[in-house]
């Protein structure tokens, strides 16, 4: 326990653990200090001299150590000489501050007027403008007029580009390094840094390409001017302009909570639209930070390639129709469907839309399946995290161990999270057969060979002895279903062997799963690894086989019906008899459960184009034409039966996850001088699901062999990988990497090529892609990394043959 | 039928002497719309978006107006500008401005909040329109004619000129 200091801040007693420093404490106190450079984020370093106060502390007798007495009996105070300031100054017992002093005041407005002599009149055509603090607190404390000669100012150049999604203006600039500071102790991305001195100290990055990070777009949150704004929301609308409402991100499984902006748009025909994504605040998920893939992605929705009608194949061609005619259809190839009937569901469908399809699917006596490349789930749903845990409250005495995972790659906030566990004090073990980034904050790093990941676990169990609390985030490097899924069994063993349970907070397994429901879909029951070809009846939901799996293309064109229902015409869609459009995520409202198996709900954000309908409703309208009772229209009505039937939902409601409780740093929009742009949290901060009760556990399945070949191609993730949900947003295409295939320089010279060259791949005899051969050292000898979703069929470590003549030298 | 009172007579002889009187007055009737009145200097009539001399748009886009209306009629979007197409000068130029003229109340307050100068009220009171779509005055219908010796926008211009989106002025102190 901390010791509690009071002290008197404007005439106010405040009580705030020992070592906060003075801006925090008032900040608690609803009393305004205000900040450039300081953030409750990072550490204090007391550059902008914005929070200048008056400090005084109680006298004491040098001789006898008594504090000393006015006459009335108060402790007497003395005054430092001069100025403090307020956020690098911890507090202190007795501790009077003063901050609305008239020597006060005047220093904030000779260190706004000294902040202003070289800023430019841009606010009118600066994104900030309008929620910048260096606006809001000259507003508020500054000067009326300049001192200095106005024919002196500074000019600098505008609009330089950092990187491919972040715009520096030098002139805007105050050198408060929140930026800076931002990418060294947060990120861990050391990718900006100040350049030259006095008036012409720059930020420049030193990366190549620039900004080279995952994190980027937070700085734009936190820069206490316009000088750094994101190429995505240039000119895009001013902030007064803009509505907000709250969502989900529906990239990755951690689950982070955002605020999209909106605006009615001419240019977009009068219709409301995405303007931007902001990180919504969410001390137990996402802090205040977001992922650029989070920050940016999110334009596939306004795509306009969606799909808008039904369409039925009619004379071999996919032909719109009307919604009876296509529900006709398919409830008559339904109606007594039995076993023939298979559904195959994807984990970004939100739980609402999952329960529908699987009481829809077994009330037709068919099978539900999940369609993912990472299985494990079954453990997951018995061991994972539940209520009470935060992965923020991870510190000395605890252990985290990731296995199989590129955090970054595939979870950006669970890396930033973890990093930050290891910097308290936790023990973090990264297992991993190549080096990744979080290796760097690991407490042991253990290395294995692809396909030797269980041989590892009798070292690990020694690793994770005697740790307070344990979790174990496992991820699907290198692996295909089977293989993940021992790796999972493996975990659990691990996990219950070592003494844990799921039941205490910050106990338990999360799987980095590829969507950012599959936790959901496990909990309500999915299975995976279904066999297509066994269906003569199909019906495939927000999944690609196909672009995936070639057989998945046989055993569709084999089946006597498929029904896809997608966003788009994926490929799998275009081989189907019936295709049916779904509302998007921001479309539509429901939940999803992160992989911490937090149950969080998102809200519609813009209106859906043309006749789509969201993938619940859709089940019940073919549920209605087959006589099977299904709640449509509104996901709050599914929500309760969910609820009624899954014991890991039981006793929640919508009005459950709605709730919020005050989160520290306090942050709103009111006073973005302090926590930045990002929005506070007024929409929920979503619920843990129940610990599941001792069930049996599944057997551990035998992990597969690898294949036989000398170098063997095994899947990894990339953040910016080239799905449909990445590639459409314009802002993130100079990020996307070219489809590769990374290999260790000997193993590259074997196979006869050389770095940056372009060569066809063919992964298990597949068709041939064109990748680009990047040599790293890194990799390790006998294996070749090749990355999922990126236009090379890969779901499990597979033999791969490249052929050089087809395509040139690059 | 009794014969008038001397003083009904008196009255309406007096009535008749204003007619006659004024026959030889000239004329308050302004023959609109052959003519016009004089217009007052602080008239405020129909907006225009103005250019400078080169012709580049005044507007930059930066919604200033939209926000000080107070009847919500002005609607902005802006985009950036480069010197292959350059509306304004600076970064960023209006690329959609509507004024919906059965809303707008005619206060002035854009004109106040503009930073350029670029929206004033001028002498044209001559607003009718047939429907709904017509009151909404678009860019193109504000927008005042390419002065003599500029060129219409977009121009291609050097890099590194028009740089500034509010105009260098004189030290704004006085």
């Amino acid at each position: 326990m901390t010791r509690e200091v009071t002290l008197t801040i404007d005439g106010k007693q405040v009580t705030v653990p020992a070592g906060t420093v003075i801006v925090d404490a008032a900040r608690k106190a609803g009393i305004d200090i205000p900040v450039f450079c300081y953030h409750p984020k990072m550490e204090p370093v007391g550059m902008c001299r914005m929070c200048l106060v008056e400090v005084g502390r109680p006298m004491r007798d040098r001789a006898t150590g008594e504090p000393i007495l006015e006459e009335d009996g108060s402790p007497k105070i003395q005054f430092g000489p001069k100025l403090e300031t307020a956020c690098t100054v911890p507090v202190s017992e007795g501790m009077v501050v003063v901050g609305l002093s008239e020597k006060v005041q005047a220093a904030r407005k000779d260190i706004l007027e000294f902040l202003l002599t070289s800023h430019p009149l841009d606010c009118p055509i600066c994104d900030k403008g309008g929620e910048c603090p260096l606006q809001d607190l000259t507003m508020a404390y500054g000067p009326s007029e300049s001192r200095f000669i106005y024919d002196e100012k500074m000019h600098l150049e505008k609009h330089v580009p950092l990187g491919d999604l972040i715009y520096l203006d030098r002139e805007r600039c105050i050198q408060c390094a929140r930026c800076i500071r931002f990418q060294d102790e947060i990120a861990g991305d050391a990718v900006l840094e100040f350049y030259h001195r006095g008036r012409h100290t720059d930020v420049i990055t030193n990366s190549e390409p620039g900004f080279d990070s995952y994190w980027s777009g937070n700085t734009t949150d936190i820069c206490p001017v316009g000088a750094l704004t994101t190429a995505d929301f240039r000119f895009g609308a001013r902030p007064w302009e803009l509505k907000n409402a709250a969502s989900i991100c529906t990239h990755c499984p951690v689950g982070c909570n955002l605020t999209y902006n909106t605006r009615r748009e001419a240019k977009s025909g009068g219709n409301v639209v995405i303007k931007r994504a902001m990180p919504r605040q969410n001390e137990e998920v996402n802090e205040l930070w977001i992922c650029d893939k989070g920050r940016f992605a999110y334009h596939f929705a306004e795509s306009e390639e969606r799909l808008t009608q039904p369409l039925v194949r009619k004379n071999g061609e996919l032909t719109p129709v009307d919604w009876d005619e296509a529900l006709t259809l398919i409830a008559s190839q339904f109606r007594n469907a039995g076993e023939r009937l298979l559904t195959l569901v994807g984990g970004r469908l939100p739980n609402e839309d999952l329960f529908n399809l699987k009481q829809l699917t077994e009330g037709l006596g068919g099978k539900v399946a999940l369609h993912t490349y990472m299985g494990g789930g079954e453990y997951v749903v018995r061991h994972g995290l539940s209520a009470g845990s935060n992965l923020g409250d991870l510190g000395a005495g605890d252990t985290v161990m990731v296995i199989a995972s590129d955090l970054e790659e595939e979870a950006p906030l669970w890396y930033l999270r973890l990093k930050q566990a290891a910097e308290r004090g936790a023990k973090l073990i990264v297992a991993n057969p190549r080096p990744t980034k979080l290796e760097r904050y690991a407490g042991e790093v253990v290395r294995y060979t692809y396909g030797q990941e269980l041989s590892i676990f009798d070292d690990l169990k020694a690793k994770v002895a005697g740790a307070t609390n344990l979790v174990i985030f496992f991820g699907s490097e290198g692996l295909g279903l089977a293989g993940s899924k021992a790796l999972a069994a493996a975990c659990a063993d691990l996990f219950v062997s070592s003494g844990h349970e799921n039941t205490k907070p910050n106990n338990g397994l999360v799987g980095v799963w590829p969507a950012a429901n599959t936790q959901g879909a496990w909990e309500l029951g999915f299975t995976a690894g279904a066999d297509l070809g066994a269906a003569s009846l199909l019906y495939i939901v927000a999944a690609d086989p196909v672009s995936d799996d070639t057989a998945a293309a046989e055993a569709i064109q084999n089946a006597d019906f498929t029904v896809v229902q997608d966003l788009f015409l994926s490929e799998t869609a275009a081989l189907a008899d019936v295709v049916l459009p779904a509302q998007a995520q921001v479309e539509r409202e429901g939940t999803f459960v992160s992989g911490e198996r937090r149950l969080q709900r998102f809200y519609p954000i813009v209106t859906a184009p043309g006749q789509t309908r969201p993938d619940f409703d859709i089940a019940a309208a073919i549920g209605e034409k087959l006589d099977i009772e299904l709640k449509g229209r509104f996901p709050s009505l599914v929500f309760p039966q969910i609820c009624a039937q899954v014991p890991a939902f039981a006793g929640l409601t919508y009005q459950k996850l709605a709730e919020v409780h005050p989160q520290w740093p306090l942050v709103d929009r009111s006073d973005r001088y302090y926590g930045g742009t990002s929005y506070g949290n007024q929409q929920g901060l979503g619920v843990h699901l129940q610990a599941a009760e001792a069930r049996e556990i599944p057997a551990a399945p035998t992990a597969p062999a690898l294949p036989e070949a000398e170098i063997i191609a095994v899947p990894v993730t990339t953040l910016y990988d080239h799905g449909r949900m990445v590639a459409a947003s314009p802002v993130l295409q100079p990020r996307l990497r070219k489809p590769f295939i990374r290999l260790h320089p000997a193993d590259a010279q074997k196979l006869k090529t050389t770095d940056g060259m372009t060569v066809g791949l063919a992964v298990d005899g597949g068709p041939v892609a064109p990748v680009l051969v990047i040599e790293d050292p890194a990799v390790p000898q006998g294996f070749a990394l090749v990355a999922r979703s990126m236009g090379v069929p890969i779901h499990q470590p597979a033999t791969f043959e490249i052929r050089i003549a087809e395509t040139s030298m690059a | 039928m009794a014969l008038p009172e001397r003083a009904q007579v008196q009255e309406i002889l007096r009535g008749m002497w204003i007619t006659f009187r004024s026959m030889f007055e000239k004329p308050v009737t302004i023959q609109y719309p052959e003519v016009k009145r004089r217009i007052h200097t602080r008239f405020r009539g129909r907006h225009v978006l103005n250019r400078y001399e080169n012709g580049l748009e005044k507007c930059i886009g930066c919604s200033l107006c939209a926000a000080a209306c107070p009847a919500d009629a002005i609607f902005v979007e802006s985009a950036e500008n480069t010197d292959e197409e350059r509306y304004s000068p600076g970064e960023r130029y209006a690329s959609t401005y509507e004024i919906n003229m059965l809303r707008c109340i005619f206060c002035g307050y854009c004109e106040d909040a503009c930073p350029t100068q670029a929206i004033t009220l001028e002498d044209n009171y001559e607003l009718s329109f047939t429907s709904r779509r017509d009151a909404i005055y678009t860019k193109e219908r504000l927008l005042v004619p390419v002065p003599e010796g500029g060129k219409p926008t977009p121009q291609k211009v050097e890099p590194g000129v028009f740089t500034r989106a509010v105009p260098e002025m004189a030290d704004p102190t006085d």
